[in-house]
């Protein structure tokens, strides 16, 4: 397949931030701020790092993974499944409905391709990214694991425990992202638990560490996680810090926690789908 | 007791469940490729270290942390794999619940959580070791099979056959020697109750190192002319409701017996089955309302009412009942 232009990816982007807003907003309920701070790296990865096949295979063999930690940020994560072709764009309408696939957060109880964990409660999925790793290695799979966790989350014990156990057991082919936004629901994080230097606390763990600065930047989302991927199978896995803008892409949502977990108004959607061009078809 | 009565079932030797599991979990290494280990710094304790010398591509020390070690087992059947991890009873179900909860049981993941020193048999480490709750956590979780095997045999069988079944299953097992009393030839059914002895007065239903105590108060019953029918619940969930209802419709009330607490135990898995389909007199032997203390298996079996003396009384009691 055709490598997609940076014009392309941030088409795309568009329209998956209007299907997070849309989601949220049809059932007043989920996670925009995040989603939509996320959105460069979901498309990058999705669209054009991950070598993955929407006909979708739990135990996904030889081809490349994405796990999702901090599950709350559904809404990006469906929109760029569905987009990839994983389940109908359709499906969409029922995000956090009763009898959906679209859990208010992923879950695979209900079978929707894409997703292999259930996650939401948070310093979980770090743990179970790893054990995909070393089955890999087991099955003599050289794909890469992916995994996406929040900046809030590092604050739970788990993750570092995690942490340890993949540098002590050279866990090299995992890519460990952190959506670096420096809000949490209650505040910055800063003054909810300051993470004082993650850079310098997963060094001492040995991990390898590098920065994407401009984490809302298609180019350097790129650019970043091709390097994280250099430096992989290298004997230590790697930590991708992601510097993002919460509700980036909407001039009212962007850089506050406010929208951590609310839903916009009707005026609001309007507005806010103002912002943003509808690329690939609203669902 | 046990010397004078006239048992159904005798043994030669003695020795630990844990030993059963760490000798059906090296079975299981050489006959099944896809089963990985995962230990949080007890190998010794779990008797994982044969599996361990002969398959160290396929075990994983995780240190002490048993969070980790779930999430990594939740990971590792991702790619097909039958992760079995180890650890005591206490920090294999109460320390990492919402672990076992989100990534293992609720995301239907094929991970065996094997749990040895569970109950008070535990011994001298006392109350912060000796889980009394673990069997209620799991048989809680949708879908969690929860297996209490009895002697080294039944344990060892045990550990076999959850590999061939797909799905997150909690085998807890114990540290003390115990006797040998079932076949080392015997299959072990999931989710199939086995009836040791046959009675008519009253029926046991056991699990775990009690088992062994009913096998006792069933010859003492005899010896005072009650017939007690004595059935094995190893498997606690999915339980065998037909099993427990055709016997209490012979006998017409029932005694449960078990390591744990009598709050979310066996016991309670039995009287909602009767409660709903026959509802029948019931006693309960397993630790009321309590914690724990250090001291001998023996010793802590009978300060909290769990030997066969305390099964002999309860069956009497019930049969008054009647």
């Amino acid at each position: 397949m055709q490598k997609k232009t940076i014009e392309e990816l941030e088409s795309i982007c568009s329209q998956v931030r209007r299907d997070c807003l849309r989601m949220v907003h049809a059932v007043q309920s989920g996670h925009p701020g995040a989603s939509l701070g996320c959105t460069e790296f979901f498309v990058g990865l999705y669209f054009d790092q991950m070598n993955h096949d929407p006909s979708f295979n739990m135990n996904a063999l030889n081809e490349d993974v994405f796990f999702l930690s901090n599950g709350h940020i559904s809404p990006v994560f469906y929109s760029v499944l569905s987009r990839s072709g994983y389940f109908p764009v359709d499906e969409m309408n029922t995000f956090r409905k009763i009898n959906s696939r679209l859990q208010g957060h992923p879950a695979t109880h209900e079978h929707l391709p894409g997703i292999r964990i259930a996650s939401g409660s948070l310093g979980q999925g770090l743990s179970v990214a790893i054990g995909v790793a070393q089955a890999k290695k087991l099955n003599e799979d050289d794909k890469t694991v992916y995994i996406l966790m929040g900046d809030g989350e590092q604050e739970e014990g788990q993750i570092w425990e995690a942490a340890m156990y993949a540098a002590h057991w050279k866990v090299d082919n995992l890519i460990a992202t952190i959506d670096l936004n420096r809000q949490q629901i209650d505040g910055p994080t800063k003054e909810v638990m300051d993470l004082i230097d993650l850079r310098a606390k997963y060094e001492s763990f040995g991990w390898t560490v590098i920065d994407t600065h401009a984490g809302n930047d298609m180019k350097s989302v790129l650019e970043g996680l091709e390097k994280a991927k250099a430096l992989s199978r290298k004997g230590k896995p790697v930590l991708n810090l992601l510097h993002t803008e919460m509700g980036y892409g909407v001039d009212f949502m962007v850089g506050t926690h406010k929208w951590h977990g609310i839903a916009p108004s009707d005026e609001q959607l309007a507005d806010a789908l103002g912002q943003l061009p509808e690329t690939l078809g609203d669902y | 007791m046990e010397k004078t009565l006239d048992l159904k079932y005798t043994y030669t030797e003695k020795k630990d469940t844990r030993s059963g599991f760490g000798d059906g979990f090296l079975e299981l290494g050489r006959s099944n490729p896809n089963v990985v280990g995962l230990c949080a710094d007890l190998i010794g304790s779990l008797k994982m270290g044969a599996f361990q010398n002969e398959f160290p591509e396929r075990f994983f020390q995780t240190g002490i942390a048993e969070a980790n070690m779930m999430g990594i087992a939740a990971g590792m059947t991702i790619g097909g794999k039958i992760p079995f991890t180890g650890t005591f009873a206490n920090f294999s179900t109460g320390r990492v619940y919402d672990q076992i909860r989100q990534s293992i049981a609720y995301s239907g993941k094929n991970v065996k959580i094997c749990a040895s020193h569970a109950g008070l048999t535990l011994g001298e480490d006392g109350a912060t070791h000796q889980i009394l709750e673990d069997v209620g956590m799991m048989k809680m979780l949708p879908h969690m099979t929860v297996i209490n095997p009895c002697d080294y045999n039944q344990t060892k069988a045990a550990t076999i056959a959850i590999a061939d079944y797909e799905g997150p299953v909690y085998l807890r097992f114990g540290r003390p020697k115990w006797p040998i009393f079932t076949d080392p030839a015997q299959k072990f059914e999931i989710g199939k109750a086995w009836k040791m002895i046959e009675g008519t007065d009253v029926t046991i239903f056991a699990t775990g190192h009690l088992v062994w105590e009913a096998v006792l108060a069933e010859a003492a019953l005899r010896e005072e002319g009650i017939s007690a029918e004595v059935i094995n619940i190893h498997t606690i969930k999915p339980l065998d409701q037909e099993a427990i209802l055709d016997s209490v419709a012979k006998t017409g009330c029932a005694v449960s017996a078990e390591e744990h607490q009598l709050n979310g135990g066996l016991g309670d898995s039995v009287a909602q089955t009767l409660a709903r389909n026959n509802p029948a007199p019931m006693e309960y032997v397993g630790v009321n309302d309590s914690f724990g203390e250090s001291g001998t298996p023996t010793e802590l079996l009978e300060k909290y009412g769990l030997n066969a003396a305390n099964i002999v009384a309860a069956a009497k009691k019930v049969l008054a009942r009647k």
